[in-house]
């Protein structure tokens, strides 16, 4: 009840980390515990004030500051709301649900964190996370490497490029194939094409892999069922193999997911 | 300074403490936004869709955002009728709030099995949603002739043990002519607008938006037609009309009650604010109060 996860926050800072990519820390109400219950993998729904576009645009946490109750986005401006969010200042404020979904459930052992193009935001946040050997394979089109440079204090970084122009080229699995990588668990974020191939190669290697899905959103909470995936089960909730990305994911273990083109059953 | 006003009306011989419910499919069951507005302040719940058995809806992109509105073609993914009566009205049971089931179908038997589950449940009302402009079969198909409108609207008020709303689809040449087909077959209310059918292309893919090509049209840029076919629909029948179709502010609300609607429905609204319905019923009271309305019946219809 009661506005539980609907907050103003506050613009902190306002960065251009990369062209048309904006790197923006929020800060929220004390009270509202916002980033102190926020974990890597769950995302947060940002409001516009031009009203002309009503739905919330779904956002990855990237970094989480419990003690100054912050938490950290990385976005690229692509319309109407990522070009209205760059235009905030310092002090500007913002509505925001969140945070929502379920994000990556920690495993110890060597993991592997892989980011494709604007998947790789929450990994940071992730890589930051995790105690044990991490190896971060990131992948872009070209050697636009942002965010790269952040991960070196967490995890060994590989890098795959589309065009050759930095680290391997091709995409996520050809480099970890080149560079030879092991792990216990694989954890994904990035474009459907890049996530069903990490799926069939933790398959084949036998690895747990956990994998955030992307969706068109409306509601952002679990009510409205525009966001679904195909989900290998029965789910428990729709009754159907329909799993809701903002409110039963957007992290999935792969098992849970089918990347067929047949709907539904 | 503080004067009582009446926001309670009577909805198809069915108590409502406020005018004002949620346009179904909108709002799930209500447990999501539960965290965010008290649904017990709701005059009632109005749940999304149900059918005899689980439906697994469209394939997706099922929405996109449009000019002050947005598409969808959610295809009636829904639990059957099953999982919801054992999970979803208990859930509601919670609450002190009306409750009002939307009820689909592929065919006049699958929404009379429906209704006939629904008959021995404590809700309050059924609406029985012949509009849905994204399922193949059923849906609009019953919705968009007079003569069929009569007929399914008959064969399910004969079933029927809780009063029937038959939601009206926007997509029809004239809809007070399709109101009064479902007055005549009996139906205690109508509820309108269901979406708008509309289409969207993606220039960049060149393809369509939305995968199952056209979507049904909702948010504040619908509001003039809604307001428009409720107030056409309110001059010709007898029965209780529950307005709907991008209502967002008090504002828009009261545009439809003055229009002739005795309840309201806040559906797409929900996406742009998750406390819009609880906002709304609050403006409504501040309204009546800076205009010295002491009952909010003495509004509705007020414009002819
Ligand atoms: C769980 C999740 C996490 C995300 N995390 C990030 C992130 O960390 N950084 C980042 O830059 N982007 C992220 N995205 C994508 C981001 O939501 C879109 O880029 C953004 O909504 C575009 O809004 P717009 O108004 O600028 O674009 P427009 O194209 O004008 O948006 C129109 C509508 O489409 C929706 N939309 C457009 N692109 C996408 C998309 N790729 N996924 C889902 N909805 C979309 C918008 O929300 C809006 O409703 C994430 C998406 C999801 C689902
Ligand atoms: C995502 C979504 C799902 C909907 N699902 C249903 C449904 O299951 N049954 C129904 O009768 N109407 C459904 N509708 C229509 C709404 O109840 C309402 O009639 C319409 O959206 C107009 O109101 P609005 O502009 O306030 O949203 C749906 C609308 C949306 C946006
Ligand atoms: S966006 Fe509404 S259910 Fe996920």
């Amino acid at each position: 009840m009661s506005e539980k996860k609907k907050s103003i926050a506050t613009v902190v800072s306002q960065d251009i980390i990369s062209v048309g990519i904006y790197s923006m820390w929020l800060s929220f109400p004390k009270e509202q515990d916002v980033a102190a219950a926020a974990v890597p993998g769950q995302f947060i729904s940002l409001y516009c004030k031009d009203g002309s576009c009503l739905l919330p645009r779904p956002i990855s946490i990237c970094d989480i500051n419990k003690e100054e109750s912050s938490l950290r986005i990385v976005y690229r401006i692509v319309g109407k709301g990522t070009q209205e969010f760059s235009e905030l200042l310092p002090g500007d404020t913002i509505m925001v649900v969140g945070p929502l979904g379920n994000g990556f459930t920690p495993k110890s052992g060597k993991s592997i964190l892989i980011g494709g193009g604007i998947g790789i935001p929450p990994m940071l946040a992730l890589a930051k996370s995790l105690s044990d050997e991490v190896s971060v394979v990131l992948g872009y089109r070209t050697n636009d490497l942002f965010l790269k440079d952040e991960f070196v204090s967490y995890a060994k970084v590989y890098v795959s490029t589309e065009d050759g122009s930095a680290g391997t080229k091709g995409n996520v699995i050809d480099a970890i194939r080149a560079e030879g990588l092991e792990a216990d668990t694989i954890y994904a974020c990035g474009p459907v094409p890049m996530l069903r191939g990490v799926k069939a190669f933790a398959e084949e290697q036998g690895i747990a892999a956990q994998i955030s899905m992307e969706e068109k959103m409306a509601c952002g909470i679990g009510a409205c069922l525009a966001c679904v995936c195909q989900s290998a089960e029965k789910d428990a909730h729709s009754n159907v193999n329909n799993k809701r990305v903002c409110k039963d994911g957007p992290v999935f273990d792969a098992n849970e997911l089918l990347f067929s083109t047949e709907f539904g059953k | 300074m503080s004067t009582s006003v009446n926001l309670s009306v009577d909805f198809a011989g069915v108590p409502m403490r406020n005018p004002v419910t949620t346009a179904s499919g909108t709002f799930g069951s209500g447990a999501e936004y539960s965290e965010f507005v008290d649904l017990s302040a709701l005059g009632a719940v109005t749940t999304k869709g149900v059918a005899s058995v689980p439906w697994p809806g469209n394939q997706t992109p099922r929405i996109c955002e449009t000019y002050g509105g947005m598409l969808n073609a959610i295809g009636l993914q829904n639990p059957g009728i099953d999982l919801f009566l054992k999970r979803d009205i208990p859930f509601l049971k919670q609450y002190d709030t009306r409750i009002i089931v939307n009820v689909c179908g592929k065919t006049p038997e699958e929404y009379v099995r429906v209704v006939e589950r629904l008959a021995e449940e404590e809700v309050d009302l059924l609406e029985i949603n012949i509009s849905c402009p994204n399922v193949k079969a059923g849906g609009i198909a019953f919705g968009q002739d007079p003569v069929s409108v009569e007929k399914i609207t008959s064969q399910i008020k004969d079933r029927a043990k809780q009063p029937v709303i038959m939601k009206l689809s926007p997509n029809v040449t004239d809809i007070a002519q399709i109101a009064q087909a479902a007055e005549a077959g009996g139906a205690d209310a109508v509820s309108l607008i269901n979406t708008l059918t509309g289409m969207k292309i993606d220039i960049n893919r060149r393809t369509f938006a939305l995968a199952n090509k056209t979507g049904g049209m909702s948010g504040p840029a619908v509001k003039p037609i809604a307001v428009r076919m409720v107030y056409q629909v309110a001059q010709v029948v007898k029965i209780p009309v529950l307005g709907m179709g991008g209502i967002t502010t008090a504002e828009d609300a009261l545009e439809f009650i003055m229009a002739g609607a005795t309840m309201v429905a806040v559906g797409t609204a929900n996406f742009h604010n998750p406390s819009a319905t609880v906002e709304i019923i609050q403006g409504i009271e501040q309204f009546m109060r800076e205009n010295k309305v002491a009952d909010i019946r003495e509004l509705i219809g007020c414009v002819r």
